[in-house]
Formats: structure tokens, sequence, C-alpha cells
């Protein structure tokens, strides 16, 4: 606990409490029919809630298409997340993205739903920081399932060899939908990539929040002060299936078991009372409130307006 | 009034629209030193440095994957595509540069320009020979630019640097040396306007890119003939000023509608069906299309001619629609 100060202590909690909060309230519309797809990021808190206490408000950030927590970290508002999730115009994008693209571009943060279109754009806007000597970062996290492409390797290739401020951050779930990365990956240790394209590599338990913020902090310094890539790889379990509509049919008794080890709130939690940073009553209010702002959020969004049903509007944002 | 090449035409576009906006960049394979494969970046590594005329590794997914990500932090990236049908830039092109305006609900602009070649040289090969410029066309939120000549190349590329959409545009690979004239004062082409390439009343032929030469050379020999087309060129295929078209239908009825790429969903395909239905009663018999064959560019260098459109072929399909008469 030395490494970080109470106030971010407690943002962090916040952070990963709300994350919680929004994606156990908005998951179970996505599970009948009406709705799109929800990649729930349930699991993942630990990492993100790190990630967006580490980010500077001109950074950007790049997510994919399991986007909620990256959105939230960047300080987007659950109400207006939650109404573009409903397709409403009231929406961050009007009800024209959905879940895998929802974006506040004033906050600098875009997630995309093509796995490995997320790292090239990063790269680009690192390269666009590079040419207007500007001091910000460009962090893009991804899945397992995206060390595998193309996109990949060309994205940290030109970022290394171009020297661009990037971190390229690996939520590793060991899971790409059903597909086993010990069955798809040549390395076992996803962090022996980055040696490829001679960047630094950091191995971190992205369920200990402490160590995330510790992680990412080192290569975010890292990144600003050389103006180089960095590479850090966190392990998370994947909480439930992949999507929505996917329950996770292929796992294993063992596996599921393991996942349920891994809940970083309830550590970070007893952590928190432990060293009196927040007592269990703070604790009990904070739950209490992210739970609300989540029902106010939800209810704001079943209330908003859908766009007019025109063909005007259909084919409206089109072009520029 | 001066002659220049196609090819020098594109490199004043760039270096004019260079001089005038600093996030104007441009990045691709081989046109820093080289000047490009064809010669469209010539002279502007030395003017402007490597830093803004950048040669890239082989990565096309990331070059073009990086150009969106530019282009969203404040540049206005062109990318040089060595070859179009070099084709790992079109994920970020079609599910990025394409879509992130809309996505957005409007929040984000995509001012990229893709240019590059595209289409048979002789004898280079299936991969390397194609005209695809309609998959751009069928994906909405790209503008589709096809110029025939220096004038227009020039002022379509400016106009195509400082729009705000994503623009493919698109360069036959033998259209480079070829000559035309362009004032030396600033002027722009702007998207979405057709232009006349030659007034005549009897049958009028819409082409695209060096079709529209070729078309030209044609309409000179029908007209010893006693027939007087009226050669349209689109310009943009994206947005298309279907208007134009159609004026030259009230005026001729009859119509052919000449392109290299192969005939089966070529970009005529959609000239003929606009024009049966906004403009059905001025047809004195059915539109005719020229196209290429829809075959994989055979690499022997006469048969590749025949899988492609020549001045004989936009003859024979005049001669065709005239007689077509209903």
């Amino acid at each position: 606990m030395d490494a970080i100060n109470n106030e971010i202590a407690i943002w962090l909690y916040r952070k990963m409490v709300e994350i919680r909060c929004f994606e156990e309230a908005t998951l179970p519309y996505f599970q009948k029919p009406g709705h799109g797809s929800h990649h729930p990021c349930i699991g993942n808190e630990a990492i993100e809630s790190a990630i967006g206490a580490v980010l500077r408000t001109e950074d950007y950030l790049f997510s994919s298409h399991r986007s909620h927590g990256h959105l939230l970290t960047k300080g987007l508002e659950p109400k207006y997340m939650a109404a573009e999730l409903w397709g409403k115009v009231t929406g961050y994008c009007h009800g024209r993205g959905g879940s895998m693209h929802v974006t506040d571009w004033s906050k600098r943060v875009m997630p995309s739903g093509i796995v490995g279109t997320n790292i090239t754009m990063a790269t680009g806007v690192g390269l666009a920081i590079k040419l207007q000597h500007g001091t910000e970062v460009a962090l893009v996290a991804f899945g397992d399932g995206a060390v595998n492409c193309g996109a990949f390797h060309e994205g940290l290739n030109m970022a290394s060899a171009w020297h661009l401020p990037v971190i390229f951050v690996c939520e590793n779930n060991g899971l790409a939908v059903s597909t086993h990365l010990k069955d798809s990956t040549s390395v076992k240790r996803l962090s022996e990539r980055a040696a490829a394209y001679s960047m630094p590599a950091w191995d971190v338990d992205g369920t200990d929040t402490i160590a995330s913020y510790v992680a990412l902090s080192e290569a975010i310094e890292y990144t600003r002060k050389n103006s180089s890539p960095t590479f850090v790889v966190a392990s998370v379990k994947r909480w439930k299936g992949h999507s929505s509509w996917d329950k996770g049919s292929y796992l294993t008794e063992a596996e599921i078991a393991e996942i349920s080890e891994k809940d970083p709130i309830p550590p970070y939690r007893r952590l928190l009372i432990k060293e009196k940073i927040l007592s269990r009553e703070d604790v009990e209010a904070i739950d209490a409130e992210m739970e609300k702002v989540m029902v106010e959020a939800i209810q704001f969004a079943e209330e908003s307006p859908a766009p007019a049903l025109t063909k005007d509007e259909a084919v409206r944002y089109a072009y520029a | 009034m001066r002659t220049i090449t196609f090819a020098q035409a594109l490199v004043e576009a760039q270096r004019e629209e260079m001089e005038r906006n600093e996030g104007v960049f441009i990045m691709g394979e081989d046109v820093g030193y080289s000047g490009g494969t064809f010669g469209a970046t010539l002279g502007l590594w030395e003017k402007f440095g490597p830093e803004r005329v950048r040669d890239t590794p082989i990565s096309e997914a990331a070059i073009m994957g990086a150009a969106v990500g530019a282009a969203m932090a404040g540049m206005h990236p062109v990318v040089d595509m060595q070859y179009l049908e070099f084709l790992p830039y079109i994920d970020a092109l079609v599910n990025l540069a394409a879509k992130l305006h809309l996505m957005s609900g409007g929040q984000i602009c995509i001012p990229v320009v893709l240019r590059g070649p595209l289409g048979a040289k002789g004898g280079n090969g299936a991969q390397h020979s194609q005209y695809f410029e309609s998959w751009f066309v069928n994906t909405p939120g790209l503008y589709v630019a096809m110029p025939s000549n220096p004038y227009d190349a020039k002022g379509l590329l400016k106009s195509a640097i400082r729009g705000k959409n994503p623009v493919v545009f698109i360069e036959d690979k033998t259209i480079y040396f070829t000559q035309g004239d362009v004032p030396e004062e600033e002027y722009t082409v702007p998207f979405g306007q057709a232009d006349i390439k030659r007034i005549g009343k009897d049958v009028t032929i819409v082409a695209t890119g060096i079709t529209v030469g070729r078309a030209l050379k044609a309409a000179r020999f029908l007209s010893k003939e006693g027939v007087e087309a009226e050669v349209v060129d689109p310009r943009t295929l994206v947005p298309l000023d279907i208007e134009t078209i159609l004026q030259s239908v009230r005026k001729t009825h009859h119509v052919v509608v000449a392109h290299q790429a192969p005939k089966t969903g070529g970009f005529g395909a959609e000239i003929v069906a606009q024009i049966q239905e906004l403009e059905f009663d001025e047809l004195d018999a059915p539109v005719v299309r020229v196209a290429g064959l829809d075959v994989p560019a055979p690499y022997n260098v006469e048969l590749e001619k025949k899988a492609n459109v020549y001045e004989e072929d936009i003859i024979a399909g005049v001669r065709q629609v005239l007689e077509g008469a209903h």
C-alpha cells in the first residue's frame, strides 16, 4: 500500500464497484431478445480501474468488444452509456454505436469490435502524438485472442520501429470465445512476444488491484519518458461466458471453480479495511451508491426516446 | 496553361495541401527517397522530410489502421498504397474508416485519403491487375474518386485531402504518364460533380478512369461515321452526380456504360439501374454495358487485353445500342 496514496486507493475501489455494478445491472437485459450483444468485463475490474488511474485526461484509451470497464474508467457516465446500449438518442452515440462502439471522444476513449483494429488505431494515435510533438500516450487494451492477429504484430512492430508512445495491455483470460490459449498460441508466456518487438514487458496478476496499478504506472512512465512502447500482460479470469449469448458450456468444472476464486473485489475491499483506508460502513455506502447509480441509469435508458423511425434518421451520420 | 503528367498533378496537389496544412502527411511503402513507384510523391520527401513523407514497413493493416488513429487525433493522413491490390488494409478501411463517423453518432471524422494504383499494366498477373472499385462504392461511409486526367486528378485530390470523409482515390496503373493541361493557379474539383468530356447528340458514353480516354478515342472514330458521342465522366463514384448523366440521357436516348472492372457487379450496373429507374421513358434502347470479362487477369498480355475494354469494344457497344432501338 506504500505505492499509492489514499485518494487513489479509494478511487480504484469506487471504480471497480462502479464497473461491477454496471455490468451486473445491464447484462440481464441482453440475455433476452431485443438488444444486441453485451460482452461483460466482470473479473477485469482491478486491471481496468488501474488503467483509468494511471492515464491522464489527455491520454488516449482504446478498447475492444469487451469495452464497458474501459469506458467507465476513462470517465464515461453510466446513464449515457446505458442509453447507448439501449440504442436511445440520449446515448453517447445517439443509438448508432451500441455496446462495442460507445464513445465520448472528448474523453479520448474508443472501443472497436473487430479484434486487432484497436491495436493499429492506437499505434496511429501514437504516430499523431509524435508528429504533434505531444506528451500524451495511447493505451490499448485487448484480450489474449488478439495476440495472434496480424494487426497485433504489425501494430507492435510499427510502434517499436517508429518509437511511438503506446502502451499495449493484454488482459489475458486464457480464452478466445471457446478456444483455449494453450491450443492456439505458440508461446506460453505472452509477454515473450514483447522481446520480438524490442519492447519491455510486465507480467502482472490483473486481479490484484495494487499490483496492476504499480505495473501500469511503471509501464506508462517508461513510455512517457522514452516515447517508446511497452507491453503489459495482466492475467485475469473471464467471469462469465464470452458474451450475453454464450454460457461458457465449454468450461470444465475445475475451470469454473478456478474462476470463482479470482474475483478481484473482495480481496481489495479487505485490504482497504485492514489498512484503515475505508471502514466497513464506507465500503457498504460505496456499494449501495453504485447500485443506486445503475438503477437510475437503467431507468434513464428505458425512459429515453429511441431515434425516429424515418429513412432520414436511418441514414444520418453515414457521411460527415 | 501548361501540360503536366498525371503523376506530377498528384505531386502538386499533395505539395500544395501539405504547405497549406501542417496536419497533412503522407505514409506508404517507398514514398520517401524513391518518390513512389509511379512518381506520385516525387520530390516531396526532399521538401518536407522523412517525418511527413514517411516510408512504412510492409504492414498494410497497420498502415491503414494507423492512418485512422492519426486522423482521430487530428492529423490528415494521405496513405499511398503501393498497389491497391495489397489488400490487408481493407479491414481498417471498411471496419474503421468507413464506420467510425456513424458508430460514434457523428463525433468522430476520419479525414483519410487512401490513394494508389489499381488495374492491369500488361502481364503483371492476376493479383496485381484488378479493378474492384465497386467494393468501395458498396461500402457506405466511403467516398470514391476515379480521375481520368491530370486536371481532375489534382483538383479532386486537393478536395479529398481537405474533406472530412475517408476517400478511396483510385488511379489506373497506366495513367501516371498521361498528360493534360493544368492551370498554374490554385483550383479544386468538387466531389459529386460529373464532367462532360465531349459533347454529342447521338449516344451517351459514361466511362470512368482510364476508360474515359478510350471512350474519347472511340468517339473520334465514330464521328467519322457521323455518330456524335457524348462522353460523361462521373469523376467521383461516391458521391455520384446522376443528374448530369440523366441530362445526357434525355438528349441522346442511347447509352453505353464502359469500365475495365469485370461486368458482373461492376459499377456500371449501378449506373444502368439508376438510369432505367429514373428516366426509363427517355431510353430508345436498353443500356449497353461494355466491361471487363469475369475472370482473374490472365498473364498473357494479349489475352489480358481481350479481358479488358478498349476503343474497339466501346465502338461495338455504341453500334449495338444504336441498333437495339425499341
